[in-house]
């Protein structure tokens, strides 16, 4: 049964004589037989969202309803794999249609050609329940797939096929209690607006090694956690993004670009396969999914690629994996709801977008979580969300971000006047917070001992009482302040060039152990400790600032990832020499 | 078969509502033939069973609805190109105003163009020299990018952007380039000033000019850019050119797209514009690039005038929330005498850094760049605290950096519209300022880069 288009007002199809299908279903538009989503229903006249240019779609063209809600198909042959925003494959796209984009293709998101190795896990007899790993298939030299049982089925392995296969080859049979046979394929498809299930959720506790300073000690993020990283145009949210996606210690990262810049993607694709890493020395491509659905490509299909994208990542959470999914950037994916809404003529609420706006960013948000999976093995995986906001004018008070701030734990508030005097990454350490810093400290306190913590603590109050000197300074000069407040602005200058600031794009410095940011620190901080106390036994203040280990302790950042204790090691004695000096010089100024 | 409607129920312009229609398609070319003879073109905008929304491009004076025959002609507007547009001047809707002969089309164009596939994109990586030190140095600019000037009304932005037409290469290249020009709503004497700096140089007879003034209708601004940039993507993806094409005034288009929606009755957005202005303008800017298997390029410098200077106001926040960084120009640099009045710090260009360092420019590129952008900061903030508490209350090492700053706006930004530096020439300059400051200062400059080119006493 195909019905007949009434209206076509951009994005939106208006269809009659859709009585069979239902809201939420997937429908054919046209001859071009574009993509599109019902999301209302009058009678028998159908809301379709369609998600491809519809110039050339005219009243009086069919509307075929496909039957189901909009899917993804899951299996062996997302990684390394670029996708659109309802899951197409990008370069199977580009050898069908060239550089640009036409429309209505019917390309099947996972390759039904390419032979996968399949060694099963599961024997002939084994009783089997939903999430149970049937088998394994080396998707990419990083990560091996397990291919499990969908949820609806369980009972008994009747036949299981070792061996090169296809994806949509049955690859298992499994007969239920009622002694029906259900055959089983590499492939489970999943609609994406419905959350995948898992058995138990669990609160956050381990953090997630981002290879960044700023972010790992002072407003570090838990595996299963969210945080969102706000800031305007400029401020370098999209590197912030980037460098997540390259040095995060998870399995798999699902990167959705989500109405930016085509060249973005490109420098991902371009980039990825290039750079290893730093834990197994593996290209980071081979862990990596993305979801693109730039500026320029239909807006419909920006809304559904932030649900395509974490449908995917919980897929890999129910093998078991720690997933981290990085949306740049849910502002745009926000806007095209707003587009829709309007179209629809709904009521709008605060600047146009529509009254279910939070709901819709909560509901996203609520995706991540560390869980125990489906299956009988209590495998744990997580989703880690972590969105990019883009607010008009960097203003924090628009809808988007205030909907955002409400729902996620960490927020990475990137600062404009930072970024003007290049102090990347230009998270502000003001405003920014983590509340999982309680969470995880039990964790820090186990692996590197209390003074971590410890370490962190002071930074943040010499960070906070500089502003508050700062403010002095700008009215009545530097020369009001005593010694010891000199010398804090001193550390804090330190921390801030010294420590907070990291180059994205120099290699010695894009990634830090938490070993290094911690020696790193510590050193710094000792500058602060020493210094002191030289103070207080009437050291000359400007020798002390001026001790050319400080000029060290500026290129220290750069050191060896293997080496660096041990420089850090002569830093500390050149340090205490050094301000020993000074002591001996006594207190007289020259 | 093409059907004549002579069913007009309605005019508002710039919006028409044709009656008992059948076959009409969304986003279909209409074309309304006045009792004279006379044609006017426009688009579906909404189909609803018989009846069609039509949104002019040209202005609806002397439309009658009676006598006034309306055709679908069942595709989108279309560009028609060919190699002989290079030295031709046409209106903002692609018709030859030079006095020439109309063109014969090698193809036809649907203006919309079609979205790049971001697997089919080469990643802009190819140092383009400008000559302008802020540009080079700090702020570089690749083939491929798009990279707006921020400017406020009475700010030299077409100078600059001339100077940048005028004197931009690709280092060791011989590719044949071109230059697309589109005037959106500009006066006559702008667009004038740039048509004769390419006469100047000779730049004309590789030059495409779209020209819509001031005094030509709002509606047809919404069709000239995307007329320019169907032009630009036949020369660099047919014809393998590197083509450049300046899209003066962004503001000015973003107007009449507020026009427009307004008149469609839609839910307004910020500052009365629509609340798809961001997808529209990506649709816009996003044609800017590189393709993996052609040889050509896109690269775009589109010029918009800031509101009030502001940069939050609608159209330069979203504008630079697509393209690949902005050139903002500065007020107060302009009343200083500064030429070109380049505010480097809220400048970028966020394809830089692919662009730059050894084998592009030079291995002291990037560290440079970035201990002058921190310096003149800094020196920016030292000079402040100055203004309020005299400069005594500054310590040795801030007023060394106030001197930087003064030293560097002088010398580095403001170079004039008629010089052309090289890259060598930049670098060298930026080492010259840097050698003010204490050596340690300039840690974001790698010590063994600064042992081989801090210049000696």
């Amino acid at each position: 049964m195909s019905g007949t288009i009434l209206k076509v007002s951009g994005p939106l199809v208006v269809a009659s004589g859709m009585s069979d299908a239902n809201v939420a279903d997937i429908v054919r538009v046209g001859e071009q037989r574009l993509v599109g989503e019902i999301l209302n229903m009058t009678g028998d006249r159908a809301s379709i969202q369609v998600y491809e240019e519809t110039s050339g779609i005219g009243p009086g063209a069919k509307v075929e309803p496909m039957g189901l809600p909009l899917s993804v198909e899951l299996g062996p042959g997302m990684l390394e794999n670029i996708y659109d925003g309802i899951q197409r494959p990008l370069p199977e796209m580009k050898a069908i249609s060239g550089d640009t984009i036409s429309r209505g293709m019917d390309v099947p998101a996972l390759n039904r050609e390419k032979l996968w190795d399949f060694v099963p896990v599961a024997g002939i007899g084994d009783k089997v329940v939903a999430g149970d790993v049937l088998g394994t298939v080396q998707e990419t030299s990083a990560i091996s797939h397990k291919i499990m049982v969908p949820k609806g089925v369980s009972g008994e392995v009747v036949k299981i096929e070792q061996g090169e296969h296809v994806v949509s080859d049955v690859i298992a049979v499994v007969k239920d209690e009622k002694g029906t046979e259900h055959e089983l394929t590499m492939i489970q498809r999943w609609p994406v607006r419905i959350p995948r299930p898992y058995s138990q959720k669990f609160t956050p506790s381990r953090p997630m090694n981002s290879g960044q300073r700023i972010i790992d000690t002072l407003f570090p993020i838990a595996k299963g956690g969210t945080a969102a990283v706000p800031g305007p145009f400029g401020s370098g949210k999209t590197v912030v993004q980037h460098q997540l996606a390259k040095w995060s210690d998870v399995d798999i990262v699902v990167y959705i670009g989500c109405g930016e810049r085509g060249n973005e993607m490109t420098d991902v694709l371009m980039e990825f396969p290039e750079l290893k890493d730093p834990r197994n020395g593996e290209p980071l491509m081979k862990r990596t999914v993305l979801i693109a659905n730039t500026s320029d490509m239909p807006v419909a299909a920006r809304e559904a690629s932030i649900y395509t994208g974490i449908t995917i990542a919980e897929y890999f959470r129910d093998m078991g994996y720690d997933v981290a999914v990085l949306a740049d950037s849910t502002s745009r994916w926000a806007e095209a709801l707003r587009e829709m809404s309007g179209r629809l003529e709904e009521m709008p609420g605060e600047e146009g977008y529509p009254a279910y706006l939070a709901s819709r960013i909560a509901q996203f948000y609520e995706r991540a979580g560390v869980v125990e999976c489906l299956g009988s093995d209590h495998r744990k995986g997580s989703v880690t969300a972590i969105g990019a906001v883009s607010p008009p004018g960097g203003d924090l008070s628009e809808p988007v971000a205030q909907a955002t701030m409400r729902i996620v734990k960490v927020f990475w508030s990137l600062d404009s006047s930072l970024a003007y005097a290049r102090h990347f990454p230009a998270i502000n350490w003001l405003n920014s917070y983590s509340l999982y810093v309680d969470t995880l400290a039990p964790w820090y306190n186990e692996q590197f001992g209390e003074k971590y913590m410890e370490n962190r603590t002071q930074t943040m109050r010499i960070l906070q009482i500089e502003e508050e000197l700062q403010e002095i300074v700008r009215l009545v000069g530097v020369d009001a302040l005593s010694h010891d407040e000199r010398l804090l602005l001193e550390t804090a200058k330190s921390i801030r060039e010294d420590f907070l600031m990291q180059n994205a794009f120099m290699d010695e410095d894009a990634y830090s152990s938490y070993a290094k940011q911690f020696r790193l620190l510590d050193c710094i901080l000792n500058y602060d400790n020493l210094g002191r106390e030289a103070l207080e036994k009437g050291a000359d203040m400007n020798k002390l600032f001026k001790i050319p280990v400080r000029e060290k302790l500026g290129y220290a950042k750069l050191a060896d990832p293997e080496k660096f204790e041990e420089e850090y090691d002569i830093i500390n004695e050149e340090m205490k020499a050094q301000i020993a000096a000074v002591l001996e010089g006594g207190s007289e100024n020259d | 078969m093409i059907k004549e409607y002579k069913t007009i129920r309605e005019i508002a312009s710039p919006l028409m509502i044709v009656e008992g229609v059948e076959g009409v398609t969304y986003d279909e070319l209409v074309e309304i033939e006045l009792p004279d003879g006379e044609k006017r073109r426009g688009k579906v905008l909404e189909v609803n069973e018989g009846k069609a929304v039509v949104q002019l491009f040209e202005a609806a004076q002397g439309i009658n609805l009676a006598n006034s025959k309306v055709r679908f002609l069942g595709h989108p507007l279309q560009l028609a190109v060919s190699e002989d547009m290079l030295g031709r001047v046409f209106n903002g809707m692609g018709q030859p105003i030079d006095g020439g002969p109309e063109i014969i089309a090698e193809e036809y164009f649907d203006i919309n163009g079609l979205p790049m596939n971001p697997a089919a994109r080469a990643y802009p990586a190819e140092f383009i020299q400008t000559g302008v030190s802020a540009i080079d140095g700090l702020n570089t600019l690749v083939r491929g990018q798009k990279l707006p000037i921020f400017s406020g009304s009475g700010l030299p932005h077409a100078a600059l952007a001339a100077q940048i037409a005028r004197q931009a290469k690709v280092l060791g290249d011989n590719e044949t380039f071109a230059v697309v020009f589109a005037a959106i709503g500009i006066t006559f004497e702008e667009s004038e000033f740039f048509i004769n700096d390419f006469k100047k140089t000779g730049a004309i007879d590789r030059t495409v000019v779209f020209s819509n003034l001031a005094n030509d209708p709002a509606v047809e601004r919404i069709a000239t850019p995307r007329m320019a940039l169907a032009c630009a993507e036949y020369l660099a993806f047919k014809k393998g050119m590197q083509v450049l094409v300046i899209m003066t005034d962004i503001t000015n288009y973003a107007e009449a797209l507020r026009e427009v929606s307004a008149a469609k009755k839609e839910v307004p957005g910020r500052r009365g514009y629509p609340g798809y202005m961001y997808s529209d303008l990506a649709t816009l800017y996003e044609r800017a690039g590189r393709r993996q298997d052609k040889e050509g390029s896109i690269t775009m410098i589109p010029i918009l005038t800031m509101p009030e200077d502001d940069k939050t106001h609608p159209i330069p926040d979203l504008t630079g929330y697509i393209t690949e960084g902005q050139i903002i120009l500065s007020r107060d640099l302009f009343r200083k005498g500064l030429t070109p009045p380049i505010d480097v710090l809220p400048s970028l260009s966020r394809l830089k850094d692919k662009g730059i360092g050894e084998g592009k420019t030079r291995e002291d590129h990037s560290g440079t760049m970035n201990q002058l952008f921190a310096a003149y900061s800094r020196g920016k903030e030292a000079k402040e605290l100055m203004a309020i508490l005299g400069e005594s209350a500054l310590s040795d090492d801030d007023k060394l950096f106030a001197k930087f700053s003064e030293k560097f706006e002088k010398h580095y930004v403001s170079q004039g519209n008629n010089t052309d530096r090289t890259i060598q020439e930049t670098l060298n300059l930026g080492w010259d300022l840097l050698k003010i400051l204490p050596r340690g200062e300039l840690k974001r400059i790698k010590p063994e880069l600064i042992e081989k080119y801090m210049p000696q006493e």
